[in-house]
């Protein structure tokens, strides 16, 4: 109980995060006069280090209940992060759908398929010390490659202005966005037809 | 600074999607595994936002497709969850590895 509310005290500090994000950065102002580091290389290092800490309490964490609240501050971090990358519009998809429909629907379903009779003994598969080796290999050769490949010139942020956005995305990309909303629609009705419960096998 | 070096974003990016493959590989619970797979997607979303940021004509282009991604995302949790709850009404577990009826 105790580390739920604490959980849910991080998540609102979370949510009201991107708005001190956006005063900040109209603000501009260096960060404790610490030449060259600015207050928005801070919300990085911190968006960042909850991002990952909160991932990596995804996978690990023993309770299915604080792995789906952990999952929530990692999109809450993530949100934080696509303002600081000026893409507010992004961003405030990022909570809609992510923290407000895709975190409930699986808590939802960890409420459904939650069982006194499966023990929770072990959470990994024996299995896992093999994918951990794994991980952290694909984690390096994602990082060398980032750091051997010369971008260009990429040294500044360019924001989206979300008229300008709305406009590619009813002209250029209105074919795919129709797809899209068909795919959705597919994906409901699939859902409820599978999730159904059969009344002839009375399951 | 930091903040304003694509190198920096990607290689969070990078450590997030092997987060994610780590716990798609070594989780015993399926909703885990989904809870894994919405890590990678949200790591090559962040991707995406980051060449968009950094490389001016692309901007408006990376913030379709990450919208694009995100309506695609949860589309597949629907449909994976749903699964997963029609799979747990027949066999009473959630443990993938307890699905063993091709064993037989």
């Amino acid at each position: 109980m105790r580390y739920l509310v604490l959980t849910g005290l991080l998540i609102g500090a979370l949510l009201t995060l991107p708005l001190l994000v956006v005063a900040l950065i109209v603000a501009g102002e260096p960060l404790f006069g610490i030449s060259g580091w600015q207050w928005r290389d801070f919300l990085f290092a911190l968006f960042g280090v909850i991002l990952l800490v909160a991932g990596l309490a995804v996978v690990t964490m023993r309770d299915i209940i604080r792995c789906g609240l952990a999952m929530i501050v990692c999109f809450a971090a993530l949100a934080g992060l696509y303002v600081l990358l000026g893409a507010p519009l992004i961003a405030a998809t990022q909570v809609l759908v992510y923290i407000g429909a895709i975190s409930v629907l699986v808590l939802f379903a960890i409420m459904l398929t939650q069982t006194k009779a499966a023990p929770t003994r072990l959470v990994f598969q024996s299995q896992a010390p093999a994918a951990a080796v794994a991980a952290v290999i694909l984690a390096f050769v994602i990082g060398i490659v980032v750091v051997g490949t010369a971008w260009g010139d990429v040294s500044a942020v360019v924001s989206t202005a979300t008229d300008t956005l709305a406009g590619v995305l009813f002209t250029d990309y209105l074919l795919p966005f129709e797809v899209v909303s068909v795919l959705l629609l597919v994906a409901v009705i699939g859902s409820v037809y599978l999730a159904k419960r059969d009344e002839e096998s009375g399951g | 600074m930091i903040a304003d070096s694509l190198d920096g974003y990607l290689i969070l990016a990078g450590i997030l999607f092997a987060i994610g493959t780590f716990g798609f590989l070594a989780r015993r619970n399926a909703i885990s595994m989904l809870m894994s797979i919405e890590l990678m997607l949200n790591a090559v979303n962040l991707a995406i936002v980051a060449f968009g940021a950094f490389v001016p004509g692309l901007t408006n282009d990376a913030s379709v497709i990450a919208l694009m991604v995100i309506a695609v995302a949860a589309a597949e949790a629907t449909v994976g969850l749903a699964i997963v709850i029609a799979i747990f009404r027949n066999r009473r577990t959630p443990l993938v590895d307890e699905y063993h009826a091709m064993n037989r």
